[in-house]
């Protein structure tokens, strides 16, 4: 979200309504585990979860096993279920893991990274962080470095880094009055995939994530939708 | 005129309050217009849900004692309920029980309001409940000043933290109890000027406030800190009522309690080693606590 300040609505602060006992340890963990669930695109079969920081030294008190994985279910801050949220996910198949990592001093001491694979053999490894009061960001999807926070429905692509690919999306993005917010993209080195995060004012329809996956060169698509 | 009612100050935001000639209240309440997503009806009745959610966390919290995660706290809230005020009065008893009953509400992962964060989440709803008792305002009052809260906890968000992993308890429970001190001086008629000293005058006093709870859960100190801190917002409020003036300006007072934060010891902030979670009691919880990386599925 470059350049804006995290907290820029008076319900990041008033709010979330959520279940406790912490709205960094155990709301923004079930947000982080609700982004990573929609970057995957459905419920993992296969989930390990590394703790960083206070989240590995304080976490198991604060619920945010529990929370982590109700985000993985799909459910949200808010909902009564996150309680029982390990019942729900042996109910629906999830294998999980939970360790601890240092991910370096840099690193916000609520941090979590997630190692994702879902039953179509889709992986995802992505960290992020939970500022408090319930904002969270992403941090890093598949080893590229991103910014995103799940206030603005957000366009993830990885595509061939060819010229006048992303001018394709911007005019895709253009054509369905769809404004964009932030936008960034990276990647490894030249000739490598480039990787592209766009926070868009607006809800993304479908029909745009449909087309954008149809532009020669891109990998894939997805749309995180914002956060509740 | 600024269109957007952006504020990244507190001095901004008095400035706009001022300009025209209206609460912080409803600055917030514009700025959030201004971002695009939810006109003012929506706002105000979005800001209605939350109150109505606060209410009903202080109501299940009285009602019955909460079994919280931990098990170090079990029905406070209750046992302040039924208290026959000795030193203050009913209302000022009943602000402590509703601070401890939300406390342990969200301590037993059952439905609050985070405001700013749910360790902190008692503060605000008992402080404004309080209000609404002596000044005897409708609940539309109650949403006002809960946007007022908002906006000042934006600028301490933004400019500090409100995250115990970042900046301790100061960051969670001091920032809480400034954001009910100037909303409950709003309330009570308090130009924007003097709801800002009020909110200065609450955080000031809680700056160092580390965060070591005992095993790692939200429960000790937290719940009973909510209590003592909400009569904490009560005073500062009072305070600025009575002309008594911050003697460094709030932005400066936000300004310390960043450094202060930066520099306090990473053991004093939500990692439980050290402080409160340290002692022998302390040590004795965290033996039989579960850890994260025991638990697999």
């Amino acid at each position: 979200m470059g350049g804006m300040a995290p907290y820029d609505s008076v319900f990041s602060i008033i709010g979330p309504i959520m279940v406790g006992p912490s709205s960094s340890h155990t709301a923004g963990a079930a947000r982080l585990g609700g982004l990573a669930r929609a970057l995957l695109g459905g419920t993992p079969v296969e989930a390990e979860l590394d703790l960083h920081g206070s989240f590995a030294e304080t976490g198991a008190g604060h619920g945010t096993d529990r929370a982590l994985v109700a985000g993985l279910l799909g459910f949200s801050s808010g909902d009564d279920r996150l309680k029982d949220a390990f019942e729900h996910a042996r109910e629906a198949g999830i294998v999980w893991k939970f360790g601890t990592v240092n991910l370096g001093p840099d690193v916000h001491p609520c941090s979590v990274r997630f190692v994702l694979r879902a039953a179509d053999g889709e992986a995802l490894e992505m960290v992020g962080s939970s500022l408090g009061g319930g904002a969270v960001r992403i941090t890093s999807i598949q080893g590229y470095d991103v910014d995103i926070s799940g206030d603005y429905p957000t366009l993830v692509t990885v595509h061939e880094d060819r010229p006048g690919l992303v001018q394709e999306v911007s005019a895709l993005l253009s054509r369905y009055a769809v404004n964009i917010a932030f936008m960034r993209v990276a990647r490894h080195h030249r000739g490598a995939h480039a990787f592209m995060t766009l926070e868009a004012d607006h809800d993304l329809p479908p029909e745009l994530v449909t087309a954008t996956r149809a532009i020669p060169g891109m990998v894939s698509a997805r749309a995180l939708p914002r956060l509740a | 005129m600024n269109k957007t009612y952006r504020f990244d100050t507190m001095a901004d935001l008095v400035a706009l309050a001022e300009a025209e000639d209206i609460s912080l209240g409803e600055v917030a309440l514009r700025h959030e217009v201004a971002l695009g997503q939810l006109d003012r009806d929506e706002v105000l009745a979005a800001m209605r849900t939350r109150w109505a959610t606060m209410k009903q966390s202080m109501e299940v919290g009285l009602a019955a004692p909460q079994k919280t995660m931990g098990g170090l706290s079990h029905g406070a809230g209750q046992m302040m309920a039924g208290h026959r005020p000795v030193l203050s009065d009913a209302i000022a008893t009943g602000v402590m029980a509703r601070a401890l009953a939300v406390n342990e509400c969200s301590a037993a992962m059952r439905r609050i309001v985070a405001a700013p964060t749910a360790g902190s989440s008692g503060i605000l709803p008992a402080s404004l409940w309080g209000a609404q008792q002596r000044l005897g305002c409708e609940d539309e009052a109650v949403v006002m000043a809960l946007l007022a809260a908002a906006a000042l906890g934006m600028v301490m968000a933004n400019r500090a933290t409100i995250s115990g992993a970042q900046g301790g308890c100061m960051a969670e429970v001091g920032v809480s109890a400034a954001m009910a001190a100037g909303a409950m001086a709003e309330m009570a008629g308090a130009p924007p000027d003097v709801a800002v000293h009020a909110m200065a005058l609450a955080l000031k006093n809680t700056l160092g406030l580390v965060c070591d709870p005992i095993g790692g859960y939200v429960e000790v100190p937290c719940i009973k800190r909510n209590a003592i801190f909400a009569i904490h917002a009560t005073t500062a409020a009072e305070m600025a009522l009575a002309g008594i003036r911050s003697f460094v300006p709030a932005d400066q007072v936000i300004a310390a309690m960043k450094e202060i934060g930066d520099a306090m010891p990473k053991k004093l902030k939500e990692t439980s080693q050290g402080g409160l979670a340290t002692t022998l009691i302390g040590l004795e919880v965290m033996a039989r606590r579960p850890r994260v990386d025991h638990v697999q599925g």
